[in-house]
């Protein structure tokens, strides 16, 4: 396989949380580089820093020291470089929060559309776009419900479906497939797989669930903040 | 896609009573300002009334509504020869109470000379008093009716007519009667000694006295000079149209005023904590959800309109229930309560101001608020 761009680069990233006697090093001189095309798994056990990561990379969480790159630009270095983080993730980066947190004042269709929305999208392009996303999520039958009477799984699906509206070239997912069973797991995959290829995206999901881990191009270790060589 | 109307829509009840609850805070706001603009209208009718010019007092008073005054009754022919004077009339003013279908009416009694000024612009019922005595013309709120009879001192009287907005300063409804009717009605309430010595015959002691005379100007004439005029009678003093009812408000309304007008105060103070704590609360309430917009990229602007948007709903659908509401009730109040168009718009201006405000807390909030709150792992 040839590689794509280097959407992300993360060089020597370090996150503590507290000082002292409360001091925890999430990460410890992280460096890592994900090419568009690529799908990646991160795996560690608990604690050992793996949401730390996904939140730096997608500009949620400033890293104590170190420099990150997204789609070429240098976005962190010692400090963040850039006053317009969340224009940044609005038209770079796609979320899948481990809990989906959907706003629960609109339905799952508007849910999907509002990213659209803020992009600057007409809003009948939109709405089509969330739908045409929603059912191939298989979830377009409750795109009308609120989140409130959406089951876990479609939730979950509502939410990948909010990740993915915009086209972002860089997707982090925190568990994506926790909350699905299997056949619709293998589906979440298939349509992640195919974004990358066609949209050149890069994804990193982190992940527990052995059934998915063949259907990754890498998979990466954390332990105690550090990547581990497997 | 209005992020404030689809929140609003999903919590509606809740949304609805909150505006309803401010609502009734803005009726209680409305019905002050109408209690305080009622007051001094009422306090203002008995001036407007007689429509005059110029009022002839007791030298020395500020007569006869802000302190008592009694003048000779003949100072009306005096002033009637003045050139520049269209008519003049005598008037005389009396509380007294009276018995009435088993209840006791505290009545405003004046006393007029038919035929001059002095007496209601509008009979709104029945006709107006003619000649002969013990007639009586009743304001609306005695709840007398014409035909009715009512005892006055020694005499009955027989409701003739009946007028509208007659009260005096306290709110006692008015009732108009003849000047010779109500000087011996004067006479008969007069204390003891007094009637006394009426009994013996010494009623040339005391010629029949006033407590004002009321005049019209004929076009042109000149107000301040009638009036210095009529001050170069030692015992007499004038006053005009516009000063009289300066006095009144600043005598005997001021006091009242400026009770109502702290009320109001607090009251508006009350209403700004209370949209204040509303709309801090509704912002506290998602700022998850304000965190996920945030996280999801929603730029500040998006924020911010959700949050003022909320709030200029929640004012401006609370001032209308409370606009809605004392329009509804407003006659059941026992004295008038007046609005005018001016005080809605001024307390909408203040409101969607209070609003405003208000939503500076909620948005510092909002835009303090981390994206990484809104996740959960
Ligand atoms: N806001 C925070 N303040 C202090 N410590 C934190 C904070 N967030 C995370 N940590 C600590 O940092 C370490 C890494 O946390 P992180 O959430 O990245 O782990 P994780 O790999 O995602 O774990 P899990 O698999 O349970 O989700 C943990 O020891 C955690 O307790
Ligand atoms: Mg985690």
């Amino acid at each position: 396989m040839t590689l794509g761009d280097i959407l992300v680069n993360v060089q020597g990233v370090a996150k503590h949380y507290g000082e002292g006697e409360t001091r925890v090093d999430a990460l410890r001189s992280i460096d890592l580089r994900v090419h568009a095309g690529e799908v990646i798994a991160l795996l560690g056990p608990s604690g050992s820093g793996k949401t730390t990561l996904l939140n730096v990379i997608g500009c949620i969480l400033a890293p104590t020291s170190g420099r990150v790159e997204l789609d070429g630009d240098a976005v962190f270095d010692g400090k963040w470089l850039r006053s317009d983080l969340r224009r940044l993730r609005l038209d770079k980066i796609g979320f899948i929060f481990q809990a989906h947190n959907l706003l629960p004042f609109l339905t799952a269709e508007e849910n999907v559309s509002v990213v659209l929305d803020l992009a600057g999208w007409p809003s009948e392009k939109g709405r089509a776009r969330a739908r045409e996303l929603l059912d191939y999520l298989e979830v377009g039958h409750r795109a009308k419900a609120k989140p409130a009477l959406l089951s876990g799984g479609e939730a979950q699906r509502v939410a990948i479906a909010r990740a993915l509206a915009n086209r972002p070239r860089i997707i982090l997912a925190d568990e994506p497939t926790a909350a699905l069973d299997s056949g619709r797991a293998q589906l979440v995959m298939d349509l992640l797989r195919k974004l990358a290829t066609e949209q050149e995206a890069c994804i990193i999901a982190v992940t527990h669930d052995e059934k998915i881990f063949d259907r990754f191009d890498r998979l990466i270790h954390l332990r105690d903040g550090r990547l581990v060589d497997t | 896609m209005n992020l404030a109307i689809k929140d609003i829509r999903h919590g509606l009840f809740r949304f609805v009573l909150t505006c309803f609850g401010l609502g009734l805070l803005m009726t209680v706001v409305l019905a002050m300002i109408g209690i305080y603009n009622g007051l001094v209208a009422d306090a203002l009718a008995v001036v407007k009334a007689p429509a005059a010019d110029i009022w002839v007092v007791e030298a020395g008073t500020q007569g006869p509504f802000a302190e008592a005054s009694s003048i000779p009754a003949d100072t009306r022919d005096a002033v009637a020869r003045m050139p520049g004077v269209a008519e003049a009339g005598a008037i005389t003013y009396q509380t007294i109470e009276a018995a009435h279908a088993g209840q006791t009416l505290r009545l405003y009694v004046i006393g007029f000379e038919p035929g001059r000024p002095g007496g209601p612009q509008r009979i709104a019922e029945g006709r107006g008093l003619g000649t002969s005595h013990f007639e009586l013309l009743a304001d609306r709120k005695t709840g007398l009716v014409p035909g009715d009879t009512i005892r006055l001192g020694r005499n009955r009287f027989r409701v003739v007519g009946l007028a509208e907005d007659a009260m005096n300063s306290g709110g006692d409804p008015a009732v108009y009667v003849t000047l010779a009717d109500a000087l011996s009605l004067q006479t008969a309430l007069d204390p003891a000694a007094a009637r006394v010595q009426v009994a013996r015959g010494d009623q040339g002691i005391r010629p029949a006295t006033v407590a004002a005379v009321i005049a019209r100007l004929e076009p042109g004439a000149d107000v301040a000079l009638l009036t210095a005029t009529v001050r170069q009678w030692k015992h007499l003093a004038a006053l005009s149209q516009i000063e009289q009812e300066d006095l009144l408000l600043a005598s005997v309304v001021d006091r009242a005023r400026r009770q109502i007008g702290l009320f109001l105060g607090i009251l508006l103070s009350v209403s700004a904590v209370v949209i204040a704590l509303i709309i801090y609360t509704m912002t506290m309430e998602k700022l998850k959800q304000i965190a996920t917009l945030k996280l999801i990229g929603a730029p500040d602007r998006t924020i911010v309109a959700l949050i003022v948007q909320q709030a200029m709903i929640l004012g401006v659908s609370g001032l209308g229930i409370g606009l809605a509401l004392i329009l509804l009730v407003k006659d059941n109040f026992p004295r008038r309560v007046v609005l005018e168009p001016f005080n809605a718009l001024v307390l909408t201006g203040i409101i969607l101001v209070v609003c405003l405000i208000a939503s500076g807390l909620g948005v510092r909030a909002a835009l303090k608020v981390d994206p990484a709150t809104a996740l959960g792992g």
